[in-house]
């Protein structure tokens, strides 16, 4: 660790020695990201030009698929990277990453849940208290309300069924699917399909079921997004279904500008940057002196205790847990 | 018996045959193209990764007996399906001229074009949702999205089925199901084996069609295949499975060549359209016109008006906030709707330039071949069998080394849209290239020509203008391109498929109208596009398939 930081440091030192004496070829660091980081336009961008401005080094933004291609991409070039820094590698991939050695080094930069969300306006019109724990869910009175995504297709999907596994173990997470499933789960294929299609509660969506597995941050993005503005949000969370997913940053190995890339994701991870975070990305900062915007800390939950399970676990366990949540749900 | 005359002609053949160099240099651009982008690369990530024993490990998966079986029986059946049901839009759009003809085969020919992300969630809605996620959902769709290639294909087949045939057989007092059973069905059969092959080739490796509609329950095996690189990281796995799913379809196409060859009988040269001519006839193409613009264009609309709509009500919103990145002060959706429709057409413009340069040459090479050209034939449709995800990753370690690191080069996102292009532009030129009559070389040899002097200037003077068509059709093929987009790395503004998904894939009623807003846009410059293709095609015979 010290002979990395001593390393990153003189690197540090000659790459600035050198960026001086060439003031007219600045050095582009590359930074590959999922395809939902947006490339163009929004404040994180400005604060990537303003990075650019204060330390003379061009950052550029190549989009890889989405976290899982990403990986997958890093993997088949270890050593060789695409770019010298990677955003957003999440913790269900996080093992799969660094067992291939892709990274020279990593630091969480965001966190964000995943979270049953449900239509507040269903649940007021039938008289129901909205479902607050995995338990409820599987209760009679929330029979068939329930869409949730594929695990094996699906990011919320996966997240959704490790916080099953989280909360009931290895010997009860199956029972506990036989019996969402004897209480009527919908299953589909991905995100936009159970949030817009088959769920209720979403402006503008089109389905008649009020529990979507979703994020814990879709409730103030249904408010910033709203037009003409509103001022209450149209879905809750459902407060103790959540799991945390965690995002990385990475310097890659064998990327050609680490001295600069160190640089960067210190900038990723400093106040300028992660305070844009939330009404970008929406996801939460892991920087504390960020002040969160109004909508998160009024309609956005973050969960005193989310459920997670180590990245080794996932890592380990991730096809075997998916082809048995096949068996027990789809079969 | 060879008559005098045949002999005659043979020996002028045999005088006019083209120079030996002439083939193998046509085809030297598209098989290094081909080599290069497809063979090459795939060979490399094959070796890399698979080792002895993951064959063994991949073919043992659990349940993948189930997947190969569902793969196979929703292609099998929606490749018929999609034959029997696009015969008659196929017969009425190729042999009747009508008002509003061209917008109608711009309407079906569309959602073929269009991305499943773009047009398959509205399709969704507008199925009963007791369909939802069956298989019977799946096999819709893919009737849906295909049926272009049947109309387009069988029609352009059945527009120069000479009508005195018929009409003899008629005389001979054969009821008109015995002459469609012995005489229009027989000559039809090369194109209906290379429609058939087509949809079963897109059917077969579909995608966003299965997920979308199929649901969790019934994957294929490309929904497999994507699943193991992209989610499990087991690049070995999905290239065994992917291997077996080319050797299939590599089979496929084979067979159907074969059938295609065997079927094909030398048809006279124009199209032989006419107007109704009774006012029951006029009745028949109306009602069928009718049906078909509404069954298609339904879906369509229904994506169309999901723009205008925010929560409950009607609104331009999402339209008038199209051109501002900023939807409101300091929030953006970071998608550019004006710059990623520049990208789009930027992409679609490249696509075309080397996708007509490519198929053009390939399309000549194949047609001076004779049997041999085949084999390039064949080989240039792999790449629509193959899954995007093993390409890519394949590209992705082949040129990884200066000074041929060529990953996120911005490039090879068009090149790649011309890859699939290609095919769709040799199976346009190649008719109107065997349907120059020999005797037109001959006459230009006997006017002292030498063969290389009168193959340019007759077949290679026929095939430019199509060529113009056929890069028309290369382009509306880019713009609505996803699955190979979404593998390869890119640099900059994305095109409009991708924003469009990027937009659809977050929660919030502004994203999502401006995403259904982008690709309401995107819809509108595909079917113009299309209309001035199928123009230029017309008065240029370009889609008048005689034999194959």
């Amino acid at each position: 660790m010290n002979t990395r930081m001593l390393l990153a440091a003189s690197l540090l030192m000659s790459t600035s020695l050198v960026a001086c004496g060439d003031d007219d070829a600045p050095t582009t660091v590359t930074m590959l990201v999922y395809d939902s980081f947006p490339t163009t336009g929004t404040p994180l961008n400005d604060a990537l030009a303003e990075f650019t401005k204060e330390s003379g080094i061009k950052v550029q933004l190549l989009t890889a698929g989405d976290a899982g291609t990403m990986v997958t991409k890093a993997t088949l070039t270890a050593g060789n990277p695409e770019g010298d820094v990677m955003w957003g590698v999440d913790n269900t991939f996080l093992s799969a990453a660094t067992d291939a050695e892709i990274f020279e080094s990593i630091a969480q930069v965001d966190y964000g849940d995943v979270c049953v969300n449900y239509d507040i306006a269903w649940f007021a019109e039938h008289d129901i208290a909205p479902p607050i724990t995995l338990d409820d869910l599987i209760a009679p009175e929330y029979a068939d309300l329930l869409v949730v995504e594929n695990p094996a297709a699906s990011s919320p999907g996966l997240a959704f069924m490790l916080a099953t596994i989280a909360r009931y173990g290895e010997n009860e997470w199956e029972q506990y699917w036989t019996d969402l499933r004897g209480n009527g789960v919908e299953v589909v294929e991905s995100w936009d399909i159970a949030y817009y299609e088959r769920f209720s509660g979403a402006a503008g969506s089109a389905g008649d079921r009020p529990l979507v597995v979703s994020y814990g941050s879709s409730p103030p993005a249904e408010v910033v997004f709203a037009d003409p503005p509103r001022t209450d949000a149209p879905t809750g969370v459902s407060a103790e279904t959540c799991f945390r997913q965690q995002e990385y940053a990475g310097i890659l190995r064998g990327g050609d500008h680490t001295g600069e890339a160190e640089q960067l994701v210190r900038f990723l991870l400093s106040e300028r940057f992660q305070r844009e975070l939330p009404l970008t990305l929406f996801v939460y900062p892991v920087n504390e002196a960020v002040v969160l915007p109004d909508v998160f800390t009024q309609f956005a939950i973050i969960p005193s205790d989310p459920f997670t399970v180590e990245p080794d676990a996932i890592a380990a366990h991730r096809e075997e847990w998916q082809d048995r949540w096949t068996e027990i749900v789809l079969r | 018996m060879a008559g005098p005359v045949d002999r005659d002609r043979a020996a002028l053949t045999r005088a006019n045959a083209l120079p030996r160099w002439l083939v193998p240099a046509l085809a030297a651009l598209p098989v290094v193209v081909l080599a290069g982008l497809y063979s090459w690369p795939l060979t490399t990530l094959l070796t890399r990764v698979i080792r002895p024993s993951s064959i063994g490990d991949a073919l043992h998966l659990p349940g993948l007996a189930e997947v190969v079986w569902f793969t196979l029986w929703q292609s099998v059946v929606s490749t018929l399906l999609t034959l029997s049901i696009g015969f008659v839009p196929a017969y009425v759009l190729a042999r009747y001229r009508f008002v509003g003809r061209r917008v109608l085969l711009a309407i079906v020919t569309v959602p073929f074009m269009l991305p499943t992300v773009v047009v398959g969630a509205a399709f969704l809605a507008v199925l009963p949702s007791s369909w939802h996620g069956t298989a019977r959902a799946v096999v819709v769709a893919h009737v849906f999205f295909n049926v272009a290639v049947v109309v387009r294909l069988v029609g352009a087949m059945w527009a120069v089925l000479p009508t005195d045939l018929t009409a003899a057989a008629r005389t001979l007092g054969a009821s008109p199901a015995q002459v469609l059973r012995h005489v229009v069905l027989p000559l039809l059969r090369p194109s209906l084996w290379a429609a058939a092959t087509v949809v079963f080739l897109f059917t077969f490796t579909s995608f966003g069609a299965v997920r979308l509609l199929g649901g969790p329950a019934h994957p294929t095996l490309e929904v497999e295949i994507v699943r193991r690189a992209t989610q499990l990281g087991d690049v070995d796995g999905a290239a065994v499975l992917s291997m077996l799913q080319l050797l299939a379809l590599a089979g496929v196409v084979w067979w159907s060549a074969r059938a295609q060859r065997r079927g094909t009988h030398a048809l006279g040269g124009s199209s032989h359209w006419r107007h109704a001519r009774s006012r029951r006839e006029s009745w028949s193409v109306f009602t069928v016109g009718a049906a078909i613009a509404i069954v298609m264009s339904v879906p369509l609309l229904v994506m169309a008006s999901r723009s205008f709509r925010l929560g409950d009500r009607w609104t331009l919103a999402a339209w008038r906030k199209l051109g501002t990145a900023e939807v409101r002060p300091g929030v953006s959706l970071g998608v550019d709707p004006i710059a990623s429709l520049l990208t789009s057409l930027r992409f679609a413009a490249v696509a075309a330039v080397i996708a007509a340069l490519v198929g053009g040459l390939a399309a000549l090479a194949i047609a001076a071949a004779g049997r041999r050209g085949a084999l390039l034939d064949i080989g240039l449709m792999l790449p629509l069998g193959t899954s995007a995800v093993t390409v890519g990753l394949g590209l992705l370690i082949t040129f990884d080394t200066a000074p041929f690191d060529w990953r996120g080069r911005w490039w090879l996102v068009p090149l790649g849209h011309a890859l699939v292009a290609i095919p769709f532009v040799v199976r346009a030129l190649l008719p109107v290239l065997r349907a120059i009559p020999s005797d037109q070389r001959a006459v230009a040899a006997t006017l002292g020509a030498s063969p290389t002097r009168a193959w340019l200037a007759i077949d290679v003077r026929r095939v430019l203008r199509p060529l113009v068509a056929a890069s028309g059709l290369a382009a509306a093929i880019s713009l609505g391109e996803f699955g190979a987009t979404t593998i390869l790395t890119r640099a900059g503004t994305e095109t409009m498929p991708i924003a469009i998904a990027r937009l659809l894939g977050r929660a919030g009623e502004l994203p999502r109208a401006q995403g259904f807003a982008l690709a309401t846009i995107l819809l509108v410059v595909t079917a113009v596009v299309i209309i001035i293709v199928v123009g230029a095609a017309e008065q240029e015979g370009l889609f008048d398939a005689r034999s194959r």
